[in-house]
Formats: structure tokens, C-alpha cells, sequence
């Protein structure tokens, strides 16, 4: 048992140096080495996170000390790591999927130069850094430090080709929003420091019973605007398909697989706080909800092979939210790491597309690539059935699991939920025939590059393709033979409510027959429509809309940006310069007018300056007599 | 050895006071400079040495005193505690990196310009050091007067005006300041040696009326407010900060604003409790709106001077509000805040010099590109600004999470408004860094080289700082504890 605590400071550790070796070392550092570099440190982190997660399979938690961040005497916070099952979990997902997508990245950026590439490993290993923070502090200061580290990374990994304004104008919305959520979460955090003097989980959580019900349900709402933020829901989620300007890669690991989630794991982590605050959870699952319908609906016309995948990443995430809002926190981990395999399998599958596409992403554009390359076509196609829901793939069973959750908890949530289980296979279906079948819409130039990505790349998109397919059995319900194995493994850490429901097994066919049938008639109605030998052009009417994105973006800028922009225009133009300035200036002048004024008396006559004098006396006299 | 260490703050103040008169004697064009940079080396290793002493039980004795004019009761008291070894570090800690970072600037009379900036370091350390309300009037003086010249000689075009403004506020203050001072002497009971007394600890002992404190404490405030600068009174500092030359503009920011936060902390919170407690909201008020103010007013900038000094007194107005929180947390945060923001706000000045000095324009929307010419100077910058805006593990981080913190005691409202310039800071540093840094190359911006090795080694000890600091808070804390203790009047 001590062997894990002496080794788990190695888990971040190792992509730290990587960092420091690639950023430092970037000049003098050949791709290969580079590339090797960064992919090894992560490998190694995956390694251990392994072992970490055999020792804490019993059900015990870990806590490491490490040195003291803040220690005086109103305030202690520890520099200190925490490795239970939640975080266990966690640290698997980011380092195997992050060890995979590393290795993608060696070949895919291998066009960049030297310099460059070992910029962008170092920003990756970077990120993976804060990620681990943020998933093994043990108190809510140093996951803050991961979360704010991973959002840097993610504004320095969008804006990665800096040229492009438009790139960095992306990088800084993504920054820029997930600040506002970072307030947030620091709020919440001070609420909690200010109540109880602490923001260790284990004394936070211990403690609960001293908070009235008042600042649980301000602490649990502001920690879930810090959620909203960092992982893209309503009304804080327009920068995430704008991250889409960053490399392929990047948008798998930080904007699908890994970062995205962060919100989730602090709610879930916080589970004991949100269990007690019914408004908040009830906040939780509408604004979820809310977010998974509107991305879908949003994400059924775009033609950007990107941003269809970011706004599903978006309406997923929706999804998991929702689940957390009607207390399945099980399910909404068990979501995420699902979702972490197909989604990252979706996006490195798109950008083996984009590749071979040279640089092309617009899907009206593409067409019956499955024959050109293969692989990329099977991995996708298996990506797609996971997501889409396909019997007993890794994404059926997480989001089987919910939406029964979700019956238990207001069948009107569960049907819309459905609603969007709909949107989300018909807006993935038409993905996939508009880019693999039908005939191809590119240039001849494209059609004659196109090719099958390196082996680099295909052989991580085969792995997640495999664990897409088969990673959900470990919590296949009972009624198909299955044991939850996961959700008995989370139990130390989210006590699940087990609601004995006679009605389940029913139930659970039921899905399993409504998702079979729903699948075929979308398949067919999509297929009709888009595996096609051309493509209209501009939509009409409320798909014009929703290929608009439902003009979010336009009514931000006029509601909010302009705004503030005008304050600050009044503020310098007006109440700065002529107002405060205007003022001190006039007494400038005053001064310097009276002192002109003054001068006149000093006219050199004696004759005057003993009249004065006189005077003088005189008032001092008459003031003395009276006072 | 204790006495060696007795004389520690007489000697900050000696190593620069003598080799600023000796460049005015000296008048040499070419020696000054080098003078200028070995003494202020000197005086950082004098106070490396003090701070061998800046430990809990020096901490009450370390206090030099001379008698000084007996029959006012006013004596040359120096000495240092833990606040005190703060600050006259930052001071000692600056010099240098000022006088390196600008070391290729040439000065019209350069003797005089380097004595006056000594003069003024020396002024600095006597503001920090003095446990005598006289001595610490003569040294704020001291340290400003020089500033006057400064700018007004060798500042930018509009210098004139921005120093008569500079002038008629810190005139002002002093003034009102002044009056305070000599009200609260007369008020002071009798000593063996005179009718009354200038010791800090008789200001400390005295039990004014709440009457008394609630207009004293508007004579104090507004002096340290105007220094600070707290919002309405801070109009000066932009355009000084724009016209003064770039190394007094680095003193007047990185530590003279620190001036105005550290008097409040000693001479004003101690001495009028009363009047602190009734003007309390009054004073957080303003402090918080001026943070909104001053960072919305930021974000219109087009110069990078201007952008810097609005940043900065969105800065300071978070100090302000902290300390007014009136609780440790919150104190400590002002402490270790005080000492980052200096470095930070230095590092940026830096940058701005370095810009300057190659393209010839501070106009954010002329530049762009530079990451392409000189990405060494990107990485720093970048660092510097992500420090500016309070990244985690950065020195800023740590301070500002505190001050929150205690901010958040106080009224949590006001701190979720307070908290607003957090996100704007974000907006208006990010901006500057894309607008500046990256896209493509102009005219202006093609040119830019690679910065200098002198100038490579000067960033990295900001940046390095700023790390150590952001990482291992935690010795800082453990230096100011008792001060902190003192201000809110819990300690012995």
C-alpha cells in the first residue's frame, strides 16, 4: 500500500519533465525524439496509473502530503494528492487514451517543423500535467490549479498555428468563457473556505452538517458554473466548437476525451454536497438536457466534419450532466469514459480523413472515401454505432443507463432525452454517409492524394475502435447477462441509490427494442438522403437556423459584448478624461490662476505689508476675544 | 552578531543615499551608470544578508535609533520587521533589474538621472524602514521628489503636464498628510525628552476619540489612496506612467505604489481602528468599482503603457479592498501580492521598453507578429502576462486567491462583483498578447530581433521568481505572519 504512495507523485510528474525536456529542449530535439519524448512520458504515467488502480480496487483511498501550499493561521491548504476509485478511473482514461492520441500526433503533425513539434508535444504533455492535478488533488485548491492549467493549455493548443487570427480568436474565447466559469468555482471554493476553513475534500465532506441549507445549494450552483465552463454546457458553451481550430489531435484528447469532462468528475467528486441540494441537482439535469438538445439539433446540419463532432461532444456531455442532475453519478462517469472511447475514436478518424483529404473538413465535399481508406472507414463506421447507440456497443449500455435513470426520475425529461438519442444517430448516420459513401465531391488534386494514414495513426484508431465496441461489457445490465462491475467499483466513492424496480428487466428490452427499430428507420431515411452523388447547397428555413448555429453567437455579441464594450468606452471617453481629469485640472488652473492673483499682493511697499500686517493682528485679536 | 544585524536598515538607506550623492559629485556621464548598477547590487546584497535575521525572534528588536532632534521627540528610528524586510527586498530586489534591463538607454546628463533614481531608492527604503512619523514624512518626500525630476527632464513629449498633475495630487496628499501627522504628534502624551512624540510606538499606544479618528482617517487615506492610486484618485498615474522614461516608470509602479499599501497597513489600520471600521464599506466600495473601472477602461487602450498602468490599478484596488477585509487571510494575501505584483509589473514594463526600443511605437494595433522574430521574448511575455492575470502556480495566483478569500468574509457579493475584473483582466491581457504577439508580420514589426542575452538573463530571473513564489508560497507567509498579526492588532 505504500509502494502507491510512494510512486503517484510520479503519475503527473513524468509529463511535467516531458514538458520541461520538449519546451526547453526544442531547438536541439529531432521530431523522432521529440515525439518519443512526449508519447513515453505519458506511456509511463499509464503504467503506473495501472498499478494505482489495482491497489485502490479494494475500496480504500490514498492521500499523499506533500508540502504545505498555503499554512497560516486562518488558511491550510496542502499540496496534497488523493487516489480513490473516482480518481483511479480518471487517471486510466486520461493517460491510455492520452498515451493513444500521442502517438497519433507523431505522425499526424509530422509536417511541422522540428521546432514546432516539439513546441506542440510539450504543450500536450503540458496539458496531460494539469489534467493529472486536477484529477488527484485532494482539495479543491489544487484540482483549481489542474482545472485553470488545462484550460491554459487548451487557449495555447487552439491558438497553436498563432498566424491565424481567427485561431487565436478562438483560443481566447475559450480562455475568456472559461474564466467566467473559473469565478465561479473560486467563489464556491472561498464559500467553503469562509464557512468551514478548509477546502479538503475529506473535511469539506466530513463536515457537511455544518453548513446551512443556503450555502449548499450557492456552493453546489457556483461549482457548477465553474462546470459549465470548462465543460461546454448552456449558456457557457459556444467556444467549445470554435476550440475546433486546433489540431485534430488536441480537439480529441482535451476537447472530447479528457478536459471537457473535468466538470463532471468535480460534481461527481463533490457528490456528498450535491446530494443534499435538490434545487441544484434539478438545475443540474435541465441545464443538461437543455444542452444535449440544443447541440443535437445544431449539429444536424453542419457540414464541417469538426464541428459535428464538437457540438455531439457538447450534446454527450449534456447527457452526462443530466445523469449526474438525477443523482446516477455512476452513470454519468461510466458516460464519460464511453464517450472518451468513441468520441476520441471519432475524432482522430476524422482527422485521418482530413489528412487524407489534404486538409479538406467540409463533408459536402467528400464522398465515397470508404474504399480509399479502408480502415479509417471500418473504425469510423464503429465509432459511429457506438454513439449512435448500436445493441450493446460501449455507447448503448452508458446511455441505456441513463435514460432508464432518467425514467425514474420525470418521464418528460426521459422522453426529450430520447428526442435527442434520435437526433444524435441521425446527425452521426448522415456524418458518415456524406463523407464514406455516395461519390466523391472533392477536386481532382484531393482525389488524387487521398490515402490510408501511417500506421502511427491507424493502429490507435483500431484500438479505440475495439474498446468503443467492447469497453461498455464491464457494466452490461443483469438481463443480458451482464454483472456491473463498474458502478460496484465507483461504490466506495458515489454511493449509487439501488432502486429495486420490478418492472426493469421490462424496461431495459423495451430500450433495446425501441433503439433497434429507431436505428433502422434513420439508417434508411439517412442513407436516402445523404449517401448521395451531390449535395444541396444552401439550407432554408429552420434548417437555416439550426445550420446558423440558432444565431447564439450573434445575440452574445449584441447582449453582452457590445455592452460592455460601451461602459468601457463611456467610462474612458467621458467619465475618466473629462470628468476626474476635467476635475484636477480645474484646481490646477485654480491654483495656478490664484497664486497669479496672490503674486499681485507682493508689490514691494512697506506701506502695504504693515496695513496688512495690522489687519492681521486685528482678526487674530477679535478671534481670540470670542473663541 | 546582533548588532550587525541592528544595522541592516540604516544600511538600505546609506548604500544608496551615498552612491546617489556621489554620482551628483562625480558628474561623470559614463561612471554614474556603472556606479548606479554596483550599488544597487550592493544594497541587494545587504539585504539578502538582513533577511539571515528576518526571523521570528529578531523580528521586534531589529530597529536602529538615533536620537534626532530631542526636543520634538523625534528620533532616526529605523527598523524591520517582517513587512519591512518584504518591501526593502522588493526595492533592493528591483534596482538591479531595472538598471540592467535598461543598461543600453543613454540619459542626456546621466549623472544627474541615476543619482536622482538612487536618491529616490534611498527615499524607498526609508519609507520602509522608519518607526518614526517624522522620518517616514522626510523619506516619503525623499522618494517622490526625485520622481518630479525625473519625469519632468527626461519623460516623454507631454512630460510637463503629466508632471504638474503627478505634482498637484502627491502635493496634495502630502500636504493633508502632513496635517495628519502633526495633529496626531500634538495628541501624543509626554515623553521624558519633549511634550510629545513622533515614535510609531506612540502613535500605536494612542487612544483617539472616534471623532477624531473618523476626519484623521480621511486626512491618511486620501495621501495613501492618491499613492496607491485608489479610484477617484488615480488619474495621474497613466499619463505619468506613459511619459515618465521606462525605469522610473518601473520604480513608480513596481514599488512606489507599494508606498500607498504599505502606509495604510502601518500607519493607518493600527492607529485609527475606529475610523477604519466606520469607513470600512465606504473604502471597499470604492476599491472594488474601481477594479470594474479601471479594467473596463483597459480594455479601450491602444497603448501598452496605458494598458499596463489601468491593469495595474485594478491591482491595486483588490490590495485596497483585502486589506480593508480586515482579516488575515486576506492581509497575508495583500502581503505576498505586494512583492509579486512589483516583479510582475516590472517583467512587463520590460517588455514594453524592449518593443519600444525596436519598432519605435507602443500602439497595440500597429504591432503583431513579434512570436515569428522573437519567440524567446514570446515565452517570457506570455509567462509574465498569464502571471498578470493570476494563473495558478504563478506568484499572483496565490495572492490573489487569498485576498479573494478574505474579500469574500467580508461580503461575498462584492466579491462576486470584484470578481468580474478576474474575467476582464483575462480579456484585456489576452487580447494584447494576440494583438501584439501573434498573426502575421507588419512593416513595423518585421525587423524585431531576438532579444539580447542581458535581456534573456533579467526576464528569467523574473520568471524564475515568479514560479518560486507561485510554487513555494509558503516562506513569504511565513515572513510576514507577525506583521500581519500587527496591522489587525491580534498580535503583541
Amino acid at each position: 500500500m505504500n509502494n502507491v504512495l510512494q510512486l503517484v507523485w510520479l503519475i503527473p510528474f513524468l509529463p511535467l519533465v516531458g514538458f520541461l525536456i520538449n519546451g526547453l529542449g526544442r531547438k536541439y530535439l529531432s521530431k523522432t525524439l521529440a515525439g518519443i519524448i512526449g508519447s513515453g512520458a505519458v506511456l509511463g504515467s499509464f503504467l503506473i496509473s495501472l498499478y494505482v488502480f489495482y491497489s485502490v480496487k479494494s475500496g480504500n483511498t490514498h492521500i499523499a502530503h506533500y508540502f504545505d501550499f498555503v499554512n497560516i493561521a486562518s488558511l491550510k491548504i496542502g499540496f496534497d494528492f488523493q487516489i480513490d476509485q473516482l480518481s483511479a478511473v480518471f487517471l486510466l482514461i486520461i493517460t491510455g487514451v492520452g498515451f493513444l492520441i500521442h502517438v497519433y500526433s507523431a505522425a499526424y503533425m509530422h509536417e511541422e517543423d522540428s521546432k514546432d513539434y516539439a513546441k506542440y508535444f510539450a504543450f500536450l504533455n503540458l496539458f496531460v500535467f494539469s489534467m493529472l492535478l486536477l484529477v488527484m488533488g485532494a482539495n479543491y485548491v489544487i484540482m483549481f490549479i489542474g482545472w485553470e492549467g488545462v484550460g491554459l493549455c487548451s487557449y495555447l493548443l487552439i491558438g497553436y498555428w498563432f498566424k491565424n487570427n481567427d485561431y487565436t480568436n478562438a483560443a481566447k474565447k475559450a480562455f475568456i468563457m472559461n474564466r467566467i466559469g473559473d469565478l465561479g468555482f473560486l467563489l464556491a471554493v472561498f464559500w467553503l473556505i469562509s464557512k468551514l476553513g478548509t477546502a479538503d475534500f475529506h473535511s469539506v465532506f466530513a463536515n457537511v452538517s455544518k453548513l446551512s441549507t443556503t450555502d449548499i445549494t450557492g456552493i453546489t450552483i457556483l461549482l457548477f458554473v465553474g462546470a459549465m465552463g470548462k465543460s461546454a454546457q448552456i449558456p457557457l458553451y459556444t467556444w467549445l466548437p470554435d476550440a475546433m481550430a486546433g489540431p485534430t489531435p488536441v480537439s480529441a484528447l482535451i476537447h472530447a476525451a479528457t478536459m471537457v469532462t473535468a466538470g463532471i468528475y468535480m460534481i461527481v467528486r463533490s457528490n456528498i454536497l450535491y446530494s443534499l441540494a435538490p434545487v441544484t441537482m434539478e438545475i443540474v439535469a435541465i441545464i443538461g438536457l437543455a444542452t444535449a438538445l440544443l447541440a443535437a439539433s445544431i449539429a444536424l446540419f453542419q457540414n464541417d466534419i469538426k464541428k459535428v463532432l464538437a457540438y455531439s461532444t457538447v450534446s454527450q456531455l449534456g447527457y452526462m450532466f443530466l445523469a449526474l442532475g438525477v443523482g446516477a453519478y455512476s452513470s454519468g462517469v461510466f458516460h464519460v469514459m464511453t464517450h472518451a472511447f468513441f468520441k476520441a475514436l471519432l475524432f482522430l478518424g476524422a482527422g485521418s480523413v482530413i489528412h487524407a483529404m489534404s486538409g479538406e473538413q467540409d463533408i459536402t465535399k467528400m464522398g465515397g472515401l470508404s474504399k480509399k481508406i479502408p480502415v479509417t472507414y471500418v473504425t469510423f463506421l464503429l465509432g459511429v454505432l457506438a454513439i449512435a447507440g448500436f445493441p450493446f456497443t460501449s455507447g448503448f449500455i452508458s446511455k441505456d443507463e441513463i435514460l432508464l435513470n432518467v425514467y425514474q426520475h420525470n418521464k418528460f425529461y426521459f422522453y426529450l432525452a430520447a428526442a435527442g438519442a434520435v437526433m444524435t444517430a441521425y446527425y452521426m448516420f448522415r456524418l458518415l454517409f456524406l463523407t464514406f459513401f455516395g461519390s466523391f465531391r472533392g477536386t481532382h488534386d484531393q482525389e488524387h492524394h487521398l490515402h490510408e494514414s501511417p500506421k502511427a495513426m491507424t493502429i490507435p484508431l483500431i484500438i479505440l475502435a475495439v474498446l468503443s465496441v467492447v469497453g461498455g461489457l464491464v457494466q452490461l445490465p443483469h438481463v443480458f447477462g451482464g454483472h456491473p462491475y463498474f458502478s460496484e467499483f465507483l461504490n466506495p466513492v458515489v454511493k449509487t441509490a439501488e432502486h429495486a424496480d420490478a418492472n426493469l428487466a421490462f424496461k431495459e428490452w423495451m430500450l433495446l427494442g425501441g433503439t433497434i427499430v429507431g436505428l433502422i428507420i434513420i439508417y434508411l431515411v439517412t442513407k436516402k438522403n445523404y449517401a448521395v452523388d451531390k449535395v444541396e447547397g444552401e439550407y432554408t428555413g429552420f434548417k437555416k437556423i439550426l445550420a446558423n448555429k440558432w444565431y447564439v453567437d450573434e445575440i452574445y455579441d449584441a447582449v453582452i459584448v457590445k455592452p460592455i464594450q460601451s461602459v468601457g468606452t463611456f467610462f474612458n471617453n467621458i467619465m475618466e478624461k473629462k470628468g476626474i481629469d476635467g476635475f484636477v485640472n480645474g484646481v490646477g488652473k485654480a491654483v495656478n490662476y490664484g497664486s497669479r492673483q496672490i503674486r499681485l499682493l507682493q508689490s514691494g511697499h512697506a506701506g502695504t505689508y504693515v496695513l496688512l500686517m495690522v489687519v492681521g493682528i486685528l482678526i487674530l485679536f477679535i478671534v481670540q476675544m470670542f473663541l | 552578531m546582533q548588532n550587525l544585524g541592528l544595522r541592516f536598515p540604516e544600511l538600505l538607506i546609506w548604500s544608496p543615499l551615498i552612491a546617489g550623492l556621489l554620482c551628483f559629485i562625480l558628474r561623470s556621464e559614463k561612471n554614474s551608470k556603472a556606479v548606479a548598477l554596483f550599488s544597487s547590487i550592493v544594497t541587494l546584497l545587504i539585504s539578502g544578508a538582513s533577511l539571515i535575521y528576518a526571523d521570528d525572534k529578531y523580528l521586534s528588536g531589529l530597529t536602529d535609533q538615533y536620537v534626532w532632534m530631542p526636543y520634538l521627540g523625534a528620533s532616526f528610528n529605523v527598523g524591520l520587521d517582517g513587512m519591512g524586510h518584504l518591501l526593502t527586498f522588493l526595492t533592493a530586489f528591483s534596482f538591479p533589474l531595472i538598471f540592467v534591463a535598461t543598461y543600453n538607454s543613454t540619459y542626456k546628463n546621466s549623472a544627474a538621472f541615476y543619482g536622482l533614481m538612487l536618491l529616490s531608492q534611498a527615499g524607498l527604503m526609508g519609507v520602509f524602514t522608519a518607526m518614526d512619523a517624522l522620518v517616514f514624512y522626510f523619506f516619503w518626500e525623499l522618494a517622490l521628489i526625485p520622481v518630479y525630476f525625473l519625469c519632468s527632464r527626461w519623460g516623454g513629449e507631454k512630460r510637463i503636464q503629466a508632471t504638474f498633475k503627478f505634482f498637484v495630487y502627491t502635493f496634495a496628499g502630502s500636504l493633508l498628510m502632513l496635517v495628519g501627522i502633526i495633529y496626531v504628534y500634538l495628541q501624543t502624551p509626554v515623553t521624558p525628552l519633549s511634550d510629545h512624540s513622533f515614535a510609531l510606538n506612540a502613535f500605536y499606544s494612542l487612544r483617539l476619540s472616534f471623532p477624531q479618528q473618523y476626519w484623521l482617517f480621511w486626512l491618511f487615506f486620501i495621501a495613501f489612496a492618491i499613492k496607491m492610486p485608489i479610484f477617484p484618485f488615480h488619474t495621474w498615474q497613466p499619463d505619468t506612467y506613459e511619459q515618465s522614461p521606462t525605469a522610473v516608470t518601473m520604480v513608480l509602479s513596481g514599488i512606489m505604489v507599494k508606498m500607498g499599501v504599505f502606509a495604510v497597513l502601518r500607519w493607518l489600520i493600527p492607529v485609527f481602528p475606529a475610523g477604519v471600521e466606520k469607513y470600512q464599506t465606504v473604502v471597499i466600495g470604492l476599491s472594488v468599482f474601481g477594479m470594474i473601472y479601471a479594467s473596463l477602461i483597459a480594455m479601450k487602450q491602444d497603448d501598452l503603457k496605458r494598458l499596463v498602468a489601468y491593469s495595474s490599478i485594478a491591482h491595486i484596488g483588490l490590495m485596497c479592498a483585502a486589506i480593508f477585509s480586515l482579516n488575515i487571510t486576506g492581509v497575508q494575501g495583500v502581503m505576498i501580492q505586494m512583492f509579486s505584483h512589483g516583479i510582475n509589473i516590472i517583467g512587463l514594463w520590460i517588455v514594453v521598453e524592449l518593443i519600444e526600443k525596436q519598432t519605435g511605437v507602443r500602439k497595440i494595433s500597429q504591432l503583431g507578429g513579434i512570436a515569428h522574430k522573437a519567440p524567446v521574448l514570446t515565452v517570457m511575455l506570455v509567462i509574465i502576462a498569464l502571471a498578470n492575470i493570476a494563473l495558478p502556480l504563478t506568484n499572483a495566483f496565490v495572492g490573489e486567491f487569498m485576498m479573494f478569500s478574505g474579500l469574500v468574509t467580508f461580503n461575498i457579493w462584492l466579491a462576486a462583483f470584484a470578481g468580474i475584473s478576474i474575467i476582464l483582466a483575462a480579456v484585456y491581457t489576452l487580447n494584447m498578447v494576440q494583438k501584439v504577439f501573434y498573426g502575421e508580420t507588419n512593416t513595423l514589426t518585421a525587423a524585431i530581433k531576438e532579444i539580447a542575452w542581458n535581456e534573456k538573463i533579467i526576464l528569467s530571473v523574473i520568471v524564475v521568481a515568479i514560479f518560486m513564489v507561485g510554487v513555494f508560497p509558503q516562506p513569504m507567509f511565513n515572513l510576514t505572519k507577525q506583521a500581519v498579526l500587527l496591522v489587525l492588532g491580534k498580535g503583541n
